[in-house]
């Protein structure tokens, strides 16, 4: 501790002592002669004397800028050349620059210095001298300080210790820039004395209002970590601290400092997660590999397996998937497959439903496949890989092809992975096979990666096209290439048993080929393949064996040999003979040739020993004298083994058994099989070992741990009405004028305009005031259109709040920033909502992308179009009078309760209060993957249950939420609301006698207990109608009476929305014709020829979700049944004046014809 | 994550070195300069290798290896990326990344490299943000520089990394305001003997160059978005705005850069602009050889094929070519056995032909395999997929710029085997 008091208490103006201290060094650097201690620093300028090394200086000067002096020296330097003399005056002359009062000079001399730091000179004599102008009011000097000081810190401790305090005056600069370059010097300079220094820098950086500043604090945390790694606990709690940061310039970075020094600390991502989710868009490329990494590993402890269902499918041998399915069962081995079983087993104990957070971060990832950058494309693809369902990952397929364009490096890269994927998922890269034809430009080593694929893609359709391209290949000139095809064809032959013999022709033809490499190979190959099944290929056998003549390479001719004594049976003539040959060459073969000409004159002993008894002998005393001990010791145990003697033991015996046994084929397999067990992508992957400080991909968990642990813990603004509780939360909040004032624009790489978003979200705050969730979000979603007049809004109170008293105010806007915080995480559930509530598309995926694509300059294209969609004028005004409401509301907190949800959006109320339902609600219905594909109803259609009077004051509405069905998914949700008109209460609600056609199933809602006169309650039930409209008869009871009523779904209820793209889509609806096919002409209704209008009319008419589609002609949706689960595909093709044709695909024919007469109705009306 | 960048040129010397963290020594170059013999390509090292203690992940970029020092896992895209990256930096500033201009510059590249990463980690990689940081030289300001003494580094503190808009620095000003876009569409396809299609692609790109002031917000719209199927952008474009209308909405960064690319995959039909008619043969006696080549246009949509040029990599056995050329001229390089053919104009009256004998080393066999023609082409005011830029609009500032689009088709990777 006494050095760094010290250090504190080290003058301002240190340059007298580094004076001393330097004058102290001179004094030792005289002592010593270069000539004595040539292995010190000397050493190095004493061969940076050669010429070479005088150009470099001189031409990096002139680089540099040039100085006048430079050329007056150059010379100088030469003259005194020839000795180590002139050595250090060059030294001495820079320091005497570096001296001098100019800044010119001292540039000059800094800029030659750190030329020869580039090149690996060694500087270090020089610290002193350099140290000092570490003050420097040059810019450009002061950089190249730093860069010296950098460098060489590590190496004189002590002298950098006079820079400290330079920093730590930098460390309190009002400018931003140089708080921030101060941080990263002083954490880059490696000594060891100074790291309690540097921990209270880097804590005071973390709570720096600038995010620049705190980006280079999350950047110095590593740094600091591995000089002192005992300051872990203090560090995570900094990064803990940054990791709640919500700006994109952070992010990055921090995620990139948990990562290094705490990556096992998972849990403190749970709060940050849905926050990390939606920021990644806007956080710069190298943050975006980072955090898609970490989440990556997140994920997969944190969700189930997406896959789980699939397999139970595919088990039961039904739908497409089998192809694949099967395919990778074959891959698996037993171990996984019990796995499976056992996964199995659970998903039929529990439907799998995917977390809503697992969902938003496939979501929220899917655009970066877009990104220039390959190393976000690549960490997208491999997130895919790992986390999505077996139906989703085919998308990043195309990404992945167009990588193949980049630098050779890049393709190699991509490749490797690509090799890997295409074992597991083949279908995914199918159709982009020609993308993997070789051109004979590439180099080598792309070649063959690029056959890798090939091979892992060939399958019974398009081995014929394979095997042709592999012919054009074997003629290549590049040889290592041509024997990677021989194998690659190999491993055709085994895979496809069709073409085997095809194969196998090839490959004996090119046993005539000219070059011998090719002719090895192709032995190697054939040999493997042969083993199959050998008894139809004696003749090959024969050929083969008359290859020993000219082939030279040593594994072939051992690939022969042991082919001719594993099947000398089925060459009973020729085998002799060929050992006759290899007996006389026996002493001038290769090791690996030798053992095979002994075990051949074992085996054909032992078959054949009339003819071959003395060859054996002769070849067996050969071997005993051998150089190679293993070839003596093989010759010896193989002569006691099969030559009878009166010594020999049981072995003997069995010698035939233990020599012909049949051996099992070889299997030929990729090398990249079983490599995805490496996180795709990574460096450990690509090496196929492990490399230090990878992090395993964990397996996927069996049972989803606590989801809530992700909620943040922002509680509700609407429960929150105690003054008390809101004083407590201001102690969280850390930087309120940093987040309203630097951090807001930061936030968005897209928002143009700092006031704007900043104004945006405090708007959205106050909007939420008003306590209903469902008029929120409904406000929200108009928040573009309303931006100017929000901002007059927004001055307005904020004048009010500066004349309230100051406590008032503070809490208002603690609480006020409490909000914001929670309006940013809520983003994603606004845009949920407004699915239900609001037909607006444009603003939904706005805000759904949490604020990213708000500028201004696009709100107004935005309302332009809006205008010429001619929206209903009077929302405006409405708006206004709920914006007075709530601003009464503000002002007065106390008085403040949650309103009663209105009756329009019931489902809000329904779906509520924590974040984890409405997120699920939101990714059920895939809303994000296409944002502007599920044009969300404006109201969702009500229908009568029960009318006041026949209820006797009781009346009960119900509507198709569209929500799935917690408890079942096959269930329909229908959500019934009840409403007391009468004067007394009325209890016990519930339902009794439920009279289903077969197959139906009900799931009743909770009996309601009390319904006090005059009010409204709701409740939720689940009826399962087997995808017919049959409707479904009951009893509602209260305390005192009970009613008959019937709920008959509309067709277009019986399904939920999926998500294809458009090409699953064109593939299912090729599968879905003839009898599953419904067309019908007609004319649209006037109102209803866009394209919004019409995507609005089908998906109320219908719960389907849009299908991207290149042609603005046509507007695809799909849905599937919800209890069978079969596809509904709808097609509407609009032409020339409102003529239009409808399809609908449908396996279900009932269904189909239905629909079609819904949608119909719909659309002409 | 990037410890150390060594710099070597064709030769194998180091001639520069920068680390970020603690000094590694460049003796770990050596395991690098091994794989570098074993490969006889430069193309051909494989650009991550493993040493004992640390991980070396290299690129190969205009005669020069980019070589990186890496300790840990961390994924080699993310480094070869931001390797290129670099390279990218250095041809910006200097206009081309080669020894001489790295050595010439090496105040300023250890200035850059400084900036580009910190602690290994990228830190600023964005060019406006970097030449606010670091002035690129000109010929008129490394004059000043010597009169008045005066830097390269930028007076003010950038904004640029702060802003939101991080890629465009603020204060643009140009007195005449323009933004060009050069739409270049390059067609890589394998035919073969017959004169089939095996695989065709076509690889778009749109490189921009955009001088206009203050913030402008530009979209650009297409009269055929559907064409492209799959795209990337530069980080300015807004991703939605594509997703949902099929136009590119972005503000633009100063200066050039590039806007988007995009690949029309070989699903679609791609229009092949010539074709190509060959016969070479290699004769067992007299060992010499025949050589025929013509070259006809295919599917041009009524433009010129300009700048039309063959080059063959001829087998190790072929000494030298007694040819003659219809149209242009043709080299044959007897060293690397690279054989070009210069066409020019495409003239479809008179069709260019090349033909005669090759003259073959004796006592070698024969090459069995005939030599692929790789074809280099350029069509002007042409995208050969149909892409055509329909408006561009511009919001946020008054001024009216100007505006241009240029189209050029050439041939990417085009190939003909024989």
């Amino acid at each position: 501790m006494t050095a760094m008091q010290k250090l504190l208490q080290l003058p301002v103006n240190a340059v007298n002592m580094v004076k001393t201290v330097q004058s102290q060094v001179q004094g030792q650097e005289e002592d010593k002669s270069p000539v004595l201690t040539p292995d010190s620093g000397q050493q190095a300028w004493y061969s940076a004397l050669q010429p070479d090394e005088l150009r470099h200086l001189r031409s990096g000067g002139t680089g540099g800028g040039g100085g006048g002096d430079q050329e007056e020296r150059a010379p100088l330097e030469e003259g005194g050349g020839g000795g180590f003399q002139t050595q250090p005056l060059r030294h001495d002359d820079l320091k005497e620059m570096l001296d001098s009062n100019k800044d010119s000079l001292k540039l000059e001399a800094m800029k030659r210095i750190v030329a020869m730091i580039a090149r690996g000179k060694n500087a270090s004599d020089l610290f002193p001298a350099v140290v000092k102008n570490v003050a420097c009011k040059n810019i450009e000097v002061k950089k190249l300080v730093y860069v010296y000081l950098v460098r060489y810190a590590e190496e004189q401790q002590d002298l950098a210790l006079l820079s400290i305090s330079t920093f730590q005056r930098g460390l309190k600069d009002p400018n931003q820039l140089i708080r921030a370059s101060a941080l990263r010097v002083l954490s880059s300079i490696r000594v060891t004395i100074i790291v309690p220094i540097m921990m209270l820098a880097i804590k005071e950086a973390a709570s720096d209002m600038s995010p620049y500043v705190r980006k280079t604090a999350a950047h110095a945390i590593p740094k600091l970590y591995s000089l002192d790694p005992e300051q872990k606990d203090q560090l995570i709690e900094v990064i803990e601290k940054l990791l709640a940061d919500k700006t994109t310039l952070v992010a990055g970075s921090v995620v990139m400092a948990f990562e290094e020094v705490c990556p096992e600390r998972i849990d403190l991502i749970h709060k940050n997660y849905r926050k990390l989710c939606n920021l990644l868009i806007d956080v710069e490329e190298w943050g975006q590999v980072v955090i898609i990494n970490m989440l990556t590993r997140y994920a997969r402890t944190q969700f189930l397996n997406p896959n789980i269902n699939e397999s139970l499918l595919e088990e039961g041998g039904s739908g497409d998937k089998t192809f694949y399915g099967s395919d990778e069962d074959e891959d698996e081995d037993e171990e996984e497959k019990e796995k499976k079983a056992e996964a199995a087993a659970m998903a039929k104990r529990k439907p799998y439903v995917m977390d809503p957070d697992h969902r938003l971060l496939l979501r929220n990832t899917k655009p970066l496949l877009q990104s220039r950058n390959a190393a976000v494309v690549m960490a997208v693809a491999q997130l895919y890989f790992h986390l999505a369902p077996k139906a989703e990952v085919g998308v990043i397929a195309k990404a992945l092809v167009r990588l193949l364009r980049s630098h050779s490096e890049v393709q190699y890269v991509v490749l490797q992975n690509v090799a890997t994927m295409s074992i597991k998922r083949r279908g995914m890269f199918e159709p982009y096979l020609k993308s993997f034809y070789i051109r004979s430009t590439d180099p080598t080593q792309i070649k063959v990666l690029k056959l890798e694929v090939l091979t892992n893609l060939a399958n019974e359709t398009n081995i014929s096209t394979i095997l042709r391209e592999f012919q054009t290949y074997i003629k290549s000139m590049d040889k290592d290439f041509v024997a990677a095809t021989i194998q690659a064809i190999g491993r055709c032959a085994t895979n496809i048993s069709e073409v085997r013999d095809t194969c196998l022709n090839g490959l004996v033809q090119l046993l005539s080929n000219r070059d011998e490499l090719v002719v090895a190979e192709s032995v190697v190959v054939i040999k493997k393949l042969l083993q199959m099944q050998p008894e139809k290929h004696s003749d090959i056998i024969k050929h083969m064996a008359k290859l020993t003549d000219n082939i030279q390479v040593p594994m072939a001719r051992a690939s022969i040999l042991w082919l001719i004594g594993e099947y000398c049976e089925h060459v009973p003539k020729i085998a002799p003979d060929v050992l006759r040959k290899m007996a006389k060459s026996f002493t001038n073969e290769e090791d690996i040739v030798k053992l095979q000409i002994i075990n051949l004159a074992a085996k054909l002993y032992l078959t054949n020993s009339k003819q071959t008894k003395l060859l054996t002998q002769y070849v067996l005393n050969l071997a005993k004298y051998d150089q190679n001990y293993d070839i003596r010791d093989r010759a010896r145990f193989i002569r006691q083994l099969i030559v009878p003697t009166e010594k020999s033991g049981a072995l003997s015996k069995y010698a035939k058994k233990l020599f012909l046994a049949l051996k099992p084929a070889p299997v030929l397999e990729s090398p990249f099989k079983d490599r995805d067990h490496f996180q795709l992508g990574s460096l450990s992957h690509l090496l196929n070992a492990k490399a230090g400080g990878y992090q395993e991909l964990p397996d996927w968990p069996e049972a989803a741990p606590d989801p809530s642990v992700r909620n943040v813990e922002v509680p509700e603004w609407t429960k929150c009405s105690s003054r008390e509780k809101r004083k407590e939360k201001k102690v969280e909040k850390p930087f309120y004028t940093d987040s309203e004032g630097e951090s807001g624009p930061t936030e968005s790489a897209d928002s143009e305009s700092d006031s704007a978003s900043g104004l945006e979200s405090s708007s959205g705050s106050e909007e939420s005031g008003s306590g209903s969730e469902s008029e929120e979000s409904k406000e929200a979603s108009e928040s573009e259109e309303e931006e100017e007049e929000e901002e007059e809004e927004q001055k307005k109170k904020k004048k009010k709040d500066l004349k309230k008293p100051v406590q008032e105010s503070e809490s208002e806007q603690s609480s006020e920033e409490e909000e914001r915080k929670h309006q940013r995480k809520s983003k994603p559930r606004k845009s949920e909502s407004e699915s239900e509530s609001d037909e607006d598309e444009e603003s939904e995926s706005e805000s759904s992308q949490s604020e990213s694509e708000d500028s201004e300059s696009e709100a107004e294209v935005k309302k332009k179009k809006k205008t010429a969609e001619s929206k209903p004028p009077p929302k405006p005004l409405k708006k206004e009078s709920k914006k007075e409401k709530k601003e009464m509301s503000l002002l007065d907190l106390d008085d403040f309760e949650p309103a009663p949800s209105p009756q329009v959006t019931p489902v809000n109320t329904f779906l509520s209060n924590s974040l984890v339902t409405d997120l699920e609600g939101l990714s059920l219905s895939d809303s994000v993957l296409s944002p502007a594909t599920i044009a969300p109803s404006s109201a969702l259609k009500s229908y009568e249950l029960l009318h006041r009077i026949t209820g006797e004051g009781l009346s009960v509405e119900y509507c198709f939420s569209r929500q799935p069905f917690s408890p079942d998914a096959n269930m329909v949700a229908v959500q019934m609301q009840f409403t007391n008109s009468a004067s007394s209460d009325t209890k016990n609600l519930h339902i009794e006698d439920v009279k289903l056609q077969s197959g139906m199933r009900v799931k009743e809602f909770p009996e309601i207990e009390l319904l006090p006169a005059g009010e409204t309650a709701t409740a939720v039930m689940g009826i399962d109608f087997c995808d017919s409209t049959q409707a479904a008869n009951f009893q509602l009871c209260t305390h005192t009476r009970k009613f008959f009523v019937s709920i008959q779904p509309p067709v277009g209820e019986l399904m939920r929305p999926v998500f294809l793209t458009e090409n699953e889509f064109k593939k299912e609806q090729g599968q879905l014709m003839g009898m599953n096919e419904i067309t019908e002409k007609l004319t649209l209704d006037v109102k209803c020829r866009n394209e919004h209008a019409i995507v609005q009319r089908v998906t109320t008419a219908a719960n389907l979700s849009r299908v991207p589609c290149g042609s603005d002609k046509e507007c695809r949706f799909a849905g599937r049944t919800v209890t069978s689960g079969s596809l509904v595909l709808v097609t509407v093709a609009t032409k020339e004046e409102g003529a239009a044709q409808l399809t609908v695909n449908c396996e279900k024919m009932v269904i189909g014809t239905m629909l079609v007469k819904d949608i119909l109705q719909a659309l002409t009306q | 994550m990037i410890h150390s960048l060594f710099v070597i040129n064709h030769l194998g010397d180091i001639f520069l070195e920068k680390h970020w963290k603690s000094v590694i020594s460049r003796s770990v170059c050596d395991y690098f300069f091994e794989a570098r013999e074993k490969a006889v390509d430069p193309e051909n090292v494989p650009p991550v290798l493993q040493t004992p203690h640390h991980y070396l992940i290299s690129i190969y970029r205009g005669k020069l290896f980019f070589l990186s020092v890496i300790q840990t896992e961390v994924p080699p895209l993310f480094v070869i990326e931001f390797l290129h990256r670099v390279a990218d930096t250095f041809q910006d500033y200097f206009g081309e990344c080669s020894e001489s201009v790295i050595s010439d510059n090496v105040v300023i590249v250890y200035e850059l490299l400084e900036e580009m990463l910190d602690n290994g980690f990228p830190l600023a990689t964005e060019s406006n943000v970097l030449k606010e940081m670091i002035r690129p030289p000109n010929i008129l300001r490394s004059v000043v520089n010597t009169l008045t003494g005066g830097s390269n580094v930028g007076e003010t503190l950038p904004q640029g990394q702060l802003s939101n808009i991080p890629w465009r620095r603020a204060g643009v000003k140009y007195t005449n305001n323009e933004a060009y876009f050069d739409v270049t569409e390059e067609i890589d396809a394998i035919v073969d003997k017959s004169g089939t299609t095996v695989s065709a692609e076509i690889q778009g790109v749109i490189e921009a160059c955009v001088k206009l002031s203050g913030m402008p917000d530009l979209t650009m719209s297409f009269m055929n978005p559907r064409l492209l199927d799959d795209v990337s952008f530069h980080p300015c474009v807004r991703f939605r705005r594509w997703e949902s209308e099929r136009v590119l909405s972005f503000i633009p960064p100063d200066g050039n850069f590039t806007l988007m690319t995009y690949h029309i995959s070989s699903q679609n039909l791609v229009a092949i602009p010539v074709y190509v008619k060959q016969s070479i043969s290699f004769f067992e006696a007299g060992s010499c050889g025949r050589l025929d080549i013509t070259i006809g246009p295919k599917q041009t949509m009524g433009k010129t094929v300009e700048d039309l040029k063959v080059t063959v990599h001829m087998p190790k056995a072929v000494l030298n070519a007694n040819l003659t050329a219809s149209q242009g001229n043709y080299t044959y390089d007897f060293t690397t056995k690279l054989l070009v053919w210069d066409i020019g104009k495409l003239n479809p009256q008179k069709l260019p032909n090349l033909r005669g004998s090759l003259s073959m080393q004796t006592g070698v066999p024969n090459p069995e395999e005939n030599p692929s023609l790789n074809i280099d082409l350029k069509i002007q005011q042409l995208a050969i997929s149909g892409l055509k830029v329909s408006r561009l609009d511009m919001y946020g500032e008054m001024y009216k710029p100007f505006k241009g689009v240029k189209y050029v088709t050439k041939a990417g990777k085009f190939q003909v085997r024989t």
